[in-house]
């Protein structure tokens, strides 16, 4: 009994500690459902691969972007950088499998030293993150340019079929676990291969960061910077980590779009959206954009949400005009629930602050 | 005789040029619990922090077990075994108490933090400051302010403290909490570790305390044993200065002020936990000071009466109307028209980077447009009204509001709200941090303006200009009015003693 209702009062914190990222969560869960139900060919393996594809990209940026966002400031580079990474990819995945691996970490490795370029700028030079990775969002995009000028590639096919598919097509594909047939395998054959690389990178890079010093200190910082210097915690550092995994983030989304697409392509207009549905995704997995509280987690539910709905556009018969009018209607409406905040403001001062 | 833990030898600060401290000696033994007193602006705060690593001091030296240190961080001073807690707390409302407790050095396994590691040992530590109904998996941002501070204490403790430096530690702790602190000190004691109190509550300096420092002007003037002194000659020490300002002669109206309706009248006003009751009535032509100790309820108070503070309770009449303003835009339009001279004014007063001109119309564009554009020259017109009237020394109107020296800047401020010709005057602290002679002639242009039949409400943090200037004082303790003086009953001693909540008066 006693059990029971601690266990109850722990949900009940939990929640009221985390509503945003709760209605984050039930929302994606109302939207998901009820595309699958609508859809002709809903709950199936083949639709799920197909939604996963889609998402994986935007998941990896919108989760850079956290990031930044929790210690109060914004990364305008995401999308750049994801874009630059992608161009890498499209030169380097190609040849023998130790040449592919070398090729997918080094692109990751670019992405990374990028982030911690952005860090280093905002931290010794003293800019404003914003206006620091806009600059440095623009040098990305030349970059990528130079490597490629026209968009193409050469990413290995073996590579783009087994990561793009199920888990039987990845076992087939590299012929393991008897060739996918293994009967511990049964169980997790039809998952998404995509969806299990959000998953592995979320569960390896982001878990033990939370639990790190340096990532509390993440948290400290978007809280309140002043208590947090006096409390005598690492904030340089913390800033830099924050900008160097949002780059190595980044480079994630970067490195699946090249073996998704295989190829590479500059395109100025991508990166540009991709980096403002990333502030987007973070917010709606409710993320404050001041800082403190939220997580990467909460904008990997908040980047599914933005792509449930565009999904919504190929079964149902709406004008695929009307897409951006109703994203934006679903944004404005989740972000005012974070108004509300507002209210309970009781020195108006406190507003400006 | 022990050795000093801590030592300062002839250390100085200054800001801007402005002495913090100058030339201070101070020794500070394990084993003890050490007081400092001092008036507002007397240095306590600027010794505290360079004891903390937050300053690193201009001359002298610090010494520590004997040996020279020189903190280049709080974490420095941190690992040296100095723990301080701050007047401002120095929590993380969106972290849990358990993370905020073991902030900047966690019990980890494999390199992460160890959360079940992490809450026991919060369990620990709030168990020792008594405060086992406090969840170590609660947000402190959920917590209310008397609760954060024993957060604080129990962090502060968790870090083996060999100096334990607590600021005005105790000012929101309930009846209890001061007794768990109390027995704590004493624990601390025995241990060998020196605390320094630094309290405005004489009471607790006197039941917790064996050793007294009192600073003044940010100069050390003299440390002795509890019971040496009375707490008569504890304040003259704490005053001990001369009055280095001269004042305009106050009217003598007895007569008519006993007869006149006040302007403004303010009966239990209260606002969470820094208004707890406030009564206060204002008169046309008067001079009311504020007085006590900084952080009393005075800020909050102005601003509550200038319509910035919202859930504001209690019964308050404008100029015959019922109830605040909704906003300081509503204050300003009113049919008593108030103005408010804010605490700080380069954030709150002034747009620093646009012009002197602009700064001065933000208040009153409805007075120089016609229509919806701003007419220039009834704009001009104004501008020179302005100066003139307060002799600001510009070069240009059109030079941006920050080349101006700080006198300056506040006569700004000032003349920003003449021009709306304001009923009612609200003045949070006004000449601080400005050169003597822009304080004079503030002074005077007070006087002026309650000649006029204006009313002013004048919150000072110095004792000299609330006797120079006021025709009648209220003193702040704790959110509530513990003193009203006026004439020649407003003395530095009385000022002193209220602002205290002492009785100097009786003894």
């Amino acid at each position: 009994m006693k059990r029971g209702s601690t266990r109850s009062s722990d949900l009940k914190r939990w929640l009221s500690q985390n509503t945003g990222f709760a209605a984050a969560l039930l929302l994606f869960a109302i939207l998901f459902l009820t595309y699958n139900v609508l859809h002709p060919r809903g709950f199936s393996s083949a639709v799920a691969i197909q939604n996963a594809n889609e998402t994986v990209a935007i998941a990896f940026v919108a989760m850079a972007q956290t990031l930044p966002v929790l210690i109060g400031g914004l990364d305008l580079s995401v999308g750049a950088v994801m874009t630059l990474t992608n161009c890498v990819a499209s030169e380097l995945l190609t040849g023998s499998p130790l040449q592919i691996l070398l090729g997918a970490i080094l692109t990751l490795l670019t992405g990374t030293l990028f982030g911690f370029m952005n860090g280093c700028i905002v931290v010794y030079g003293r800019i404003q993150p914003i206006i620091a990775t806009l600059a440095t969002g623009a040098v990305a995009i030349g970059l990528a340019l130079l490597i490629r000028p026209k968009p193409g590639g050469n990413v290995d096919d073996d590579l783009g079929w087994a990561l793009t598919n199920s888990v039987w097509d990845l076992a087939d594909t590299y012929g393991f676990a008897d060739g996918g047939e293994a009967w511990w395998l049964r169980p997790f054959a039809d998952i998404p291969v995509p969806f299990l690389l959000v998953v592995l990178v979320a569960v390896i890079v982001w878990v033990p960061f939370r639990r790190s010093v340096t990532g509390r200190t993440v948290y400290a910082i978007g809280s309140a910077e002043g208590a947090a210097y006096m409390s005598g915690l690492p904030i340089q550092r913390a800033k830099i980590t924050a900008f160097t995994l949002a780059g190595f983030l980044a480079a994630c989304g970067g490195l699946y779009l090249a073996i998704q697409t295989s190829s590479g392509n500059a395109d100025v207009q991508q990166a540009g959206a991709y980096t403002l549905n990333s502030i987007a995704a973070v917010v709606l997995g409710g993320t404050s954009l001041l800082g403190g509280t939220g997580g990467a987690i909460a904008s990997l539910v908040g980047a599914m949400i933005l792509r449930v709905i565009s999904f919504y556009f190929r079964i149902l018969d709406i004008d695929p005009l009307l897409q951006p009018l109703i994203e934006g209607l679903v944004l404005l409406t989740a972000v005012s629930f974070g108004a509300f905040r507002t209210l309970r403001v009781k020195n108006q001062l406190d507003l400006f602050r | 005789m022990t050795e000093a833990i801590v030592e300062y030898r002839g250390v100085s600060k200054y800001f801007a040029g402005i002495r913090a401290l100058e030339g201070v000696d101070f020794k500070c033994r394990p084993g003890s619990v050490h007081a400092i007193l001092g008036e507002n602006g007397a240095g306590k705060s600027t010794l505290i922090k360079i004891m903390a690593g937050v300053l690193q001091p201009d001359a002298g030296t610090l010494l520590m077990e004997g040996k020279e240190v020189s903190f280049a961080g709080p974490q420095a001073a941190v690992d040296a075994g100095i723990v301080c807690m701050f007047q401002e707390l120095s929590l993380i409302p969106d972290l849990s108490v358990a993370d905020n407790i073991s902030i900047s050095s966690p019990p980890r396994r494999f390199g992460l933090i160890d959360r079940r590691a992490q809450i026991s040992r919060a369990e620990e530590l709030l168990a020792r400051v008594r405060c086992e109904d406090v969840d170590p998996n609660a947000l402190v941002r959920e917590l209310s302010l008397s609760r954060r501070q024993m957060v604080e204490i129990a962090k502060a403790l968790g870090r083996n403290p060999k100096v334990l430096i607590l600021d005005e530690a105790t000012s929101a702790l309930t009846a209890r909490d001061v007794r768990t602190v109390y027995d704590l000190l004493g624990e601390l004691k025995d241990a060998g570790v020196a605390s320094l109190f630094i309290s405005h509550r004489m009471h607790e300096v006197e039941a917790l305390c064996d050793t007294l420092s009192v600073f003044r002007n940010g100069q050390h003037i003299e440390t002795f044993q509890k019971g040496e002194k009375s707490e008569r000659e504890i304040v003259r020490l704490m005053i001990g200065r001369d009055v280095d300002a001269q004042f305009p002669p106050k009217p003598d109206r007895a007569g008519e002020a006993a007869t006149a309706e006040p302007i403004l009248k303010v009966a239990g006003l209260k606002w969470g936990n820094r208004l707890n009751g406030i009564d206060l009535s204002l008169k046309r032509g008067e001079i009311v000071g504020l007085g006590g100790l900084d952080g009393q309820g005075q800020k909050e108070l102005l601003l509550a009466l200038f319509g910035v503070l919202k859930d504001v309770e209690g019964d308050v009449i404008i100029g015959g109307q019922k109830g605040l303003p909704s906003s300081p835009a509503t204050a300003k339009n009113a049919a008593t028209r108030m103005a408010l001279v804010p605490e700080d004014r380069k954030t709150e007063g002034l747009m620093l980077d646009m012009s002197i001109a602009d700064n001065l119309l933000v208040s009153s564009f409805g007075k120089i447009s016609r229509g919806p554009f701003i007419d220039p020259g009834r704009a001009a017109a104004e501008i020179g009204k302005g100066i003139a009237k307060l002799q600001i020394k510009v070069g240009s109107a059109d030079d941006p509001v920050m080349t101006l020296s700080g006198g300056n800047q506040q006569k700004v401020v000032l003349a920003k709200w003449l021009m709306i010709d304001p009923d009612i005057i609200l003045l949070n602290d006004p000449t601080r941090g400005i050169d003597v002679g822009t304080k004079q002639e503030i002074y005077r242009l007070m006087r002026e303006l309650a000649n006029e039949g204006k009313a002013i409400l004048f919150y000072s943090s110095d004792y000299a200009e609330l006797i120079g200037c006021c025709d009648r004082v209220s003193v702040l303790y704790g959110g509530q009015v513990v003193s009203e003086q006026s004439g020649d009953g407003i003395t530095e001693e009385s000022l002193v003693a209220a602002s205290l909540n002492i009785g100097v008066e009786a003894a």
